[in-house]
């Protein structure tokens, strides 16, 4: 049985960056759990003598070339940053001295 | 209590293809900051992966030039972390089927030979760059999406020497391929170590700690030896190892602790659904196989056969590929091949060594050094004359006759010339040969020096010592 606590929530919303309540987080854990039990009858499929996949297409081998193209769009993918600093994304700190 | 070390290297190379390995933005390093990314390199959702062709022609090129098996069907999986450096909060590599499979590569420590096995080799995409400050840490996405190789070696190694001669090999091997540029200091090239230490005659391996920041050969083995070290003390005192990271500091030579690996890595690992299984053929196999060049031992046997070298000097000269093709150059414009060896191996390395060089930044040409080697053969200059002249094509390059004849440098060789001032050395020297009549071997040798003074070096030394001897004998 699938079981998506409240403190699972918190960590990986913790871990994402996105800020969540405790009622929020109650409240995801609750749907997760609920969307993750109704995808878990899948399991009751009888699988037996079937091929593992992983991909939904019966295609193999989709490749390109290998020619380079510059993206005119950097620029605007900058501006969507939340801070930008010499053309670069900035982050909050990661290293504590 | 006697312990064994035992070694296990990871090492990511970047592949130089044109553009990455899942986008077709361009593969470049040293752009200005996020100028070669694209929405699938920032991880914005609705955007697919495709993956690049040449990218596993490379791959597969320098897995068989490690001696791999390779995979005849592979998938790329999800390893899921989040961090900064990485938008979509997954890293695409490869988990359980690998491009490459039970690869070795030869080594040689001490005159002893030994094979290092490679345990696999698998395809993944790199990180972009962190800058860390104050306030805040910059995020270049450039290195996002470029296609790296990381070979996993076996737990073959057993001191920080052969780890530093597993690298060497590898690298060298890589070179040759031509699929990467393998330049640590541009990080096309990068290595993490694992170590641990056991009881000599214990099978099962003790806990081992992993290395970081090891930005160079020497300090992958020079962090390898302190770890060595600190780890004996511990456990001869009764103390346990921690599983953990440890960061090499250069200044100190010393690792420090990182961070401790309580919490196992969980990476989430699942196939990607955006990719689809890769087949690789043996039409496919065997088009590569055809492509891979001849690699640095096979190159070091013929040069020991064919030109007669010593198995260490055709270790030197083809321990890089760029020396290896300067030597054969040179060779196939008709110098002599052990001649050439020497001036590379000598005169050459030394100043690389002194400059902090590569051959490709020097001006000589095999051009330039083949043709020095014939003024020296032909007895046009000295081989004393010749370090000059190597010097100047090292430093500027252009024809060492045109430069032997503005310089002046023209090996005396005349008979009647060199007799005429052997006669003047010999009247000023009465005493040395008074002394080589009364049977002192030595005093020739002054003799001749005195007389390669008096021509600045210029005379032909077989001459001079047989001129010498003759004019002696005649007083």
């Amino acid at each position: 049985m699938a079981n998506i606590s409240k403190e699972d929530v918190l960590k990986t919303a913790d871990l994402a960056r996105v800020a969540i309540t405790d009622e929020e987080a109650e409240m995801y854990g609750e749907q997760l759990t609920e969307i993750l039990t109704f995808t878990e009858k899948i399991l009751d499929i009888n699988t037996e003598g079937v091929k593992p996949t992983t991909n939904g297409n019966a295609v193999t081998n989709i490749l390109r070339d290998d020619k380079p193209v510059t993206w005119d769009k950097r620029d605007a993918a900058l501006e969507n940053a939340p801070e930008v600093e010499d053309g670069q994304f900035k982050v909050p700190a990661i290293m504590e001295e | 209590m006697k312990f064994e070390t035992v070694i296990g290297l990871e090492i990511h190379v970047e592949l130089k293809t044109k553009s990455k390995i899942f986008s077709s933005s361009p593969n470049a390093f040293g752009s200005e900051p996020n100028a070669n990314i694209s929405p699938k390199d920032l991880g914005y959702p609705g955007t697919l992966p495709v993956l690049n062709e040449e990218v596993v022609n490379y791959g597969m090129k320098a897995a068989m030039a490690l001696n791999c098996d390779i995979a005849s069907e592979t998938i790329f999986d999800r390893k899921h972390y989040f961090y900064p450096d990485n938008p979509a909060a997954y890293q695409i590599s490869q988990d359980e089927q690998p491009i490459g499979e039970n690869g070795w590569v030869e080594i040689e420590v001490d005159g002893e030979k030994k094979r290092i096995g490679i345990e696999r080799i698998h395809l993944e995409e790199d990180a972009g760059k962190l800058t860390h400050g104050t306030g805040g840490s910059l995020v270049d996405y450039n290195r996002q999406g470029s296609p790296l190789i990381e070979i996993v070696s076996e737990p073959d190694i057993r001191t920080p020497e052969e780890a530093y001669a597993y690298l060497e090999k590898v690298k060298s091997i890589i070179q040759y391929t031509g699929v990467s540029d393998v330049r640590m200091e541009e990080g096309s090239l990068r290595c993490d170590a694992n170590i641990s230490l056991r009881p000599v005659g214990q099978e099962e391996f003790g806990t081992k700690t992993e290395l970081k920041n090891l930005n160079s050969f020497a300090y992958v083995r020079s962090g390898l030896e302190h770890e060595e070290v600190r780890q004996a003390k511990i456990l001869s005192s009764g103390g346990v190892i921690e599983q953990e990271t440890r960061r090499y500091d250069e200044k100190t030579k010393k690792t420090i602790l990182m961070r401790v690996k309580d919490d196992a890595d969980d990476y989430r690992f699942l196939p990607d659904p955006d990719l689809a299984p890769l087949h690789i053929d043996e039409d496919w196999k065997e088009r590569i196989r055809q492509e891979i060049p001849e690699l640095p031992d096979a190159r070091k046997q013929r040069y020991v056969e064919e030109m007669d070298l010593s198995d260490y000097d055709a270790g030197v000269i083809t321990a890089t590929k760029e020396m290896a093709d300067f030597y054969e150059e040179t060779v196939d414009l008709g110098a002599d091949g052990k001649l050439a060896a020497n001036w590379l191996m000598g005169d050459l390395s030394a100043y690389m060594n002194k400059h902090l060089k590569e051959l490709p930044d020097l001006a000589i040409t095999p051009e330039g050094l083949a043709k020095m080697i014939k003024l020296i053969e032909d007895g046009t200059i000295s081989s004393k004359i010749a370090k000059q002249v190597f010097a100047e094509l090292v430093e500027n390059g252009g024809d060492p006759e045109v430069f032997v004849k503005e310089k002046g440098l023209v090996q005396i060789s005349d008979d009647g010339q060199l007799r005429e001032i052997i006669g003047k050395v010999l009247d000023e020297n009465e005493q040395s040969v008074a002394d080589f009549k009364d049977g002192k071997g030595r005093a020739l040798g002054f003799l001749v020096g005195q007389t390669m003074k008096a021509t600045q070096g210029q005379a032909n030394p077989q001459m001079v010592n047989k001129i010498l001897k003759e004019e002696i004998e005649k007083r």
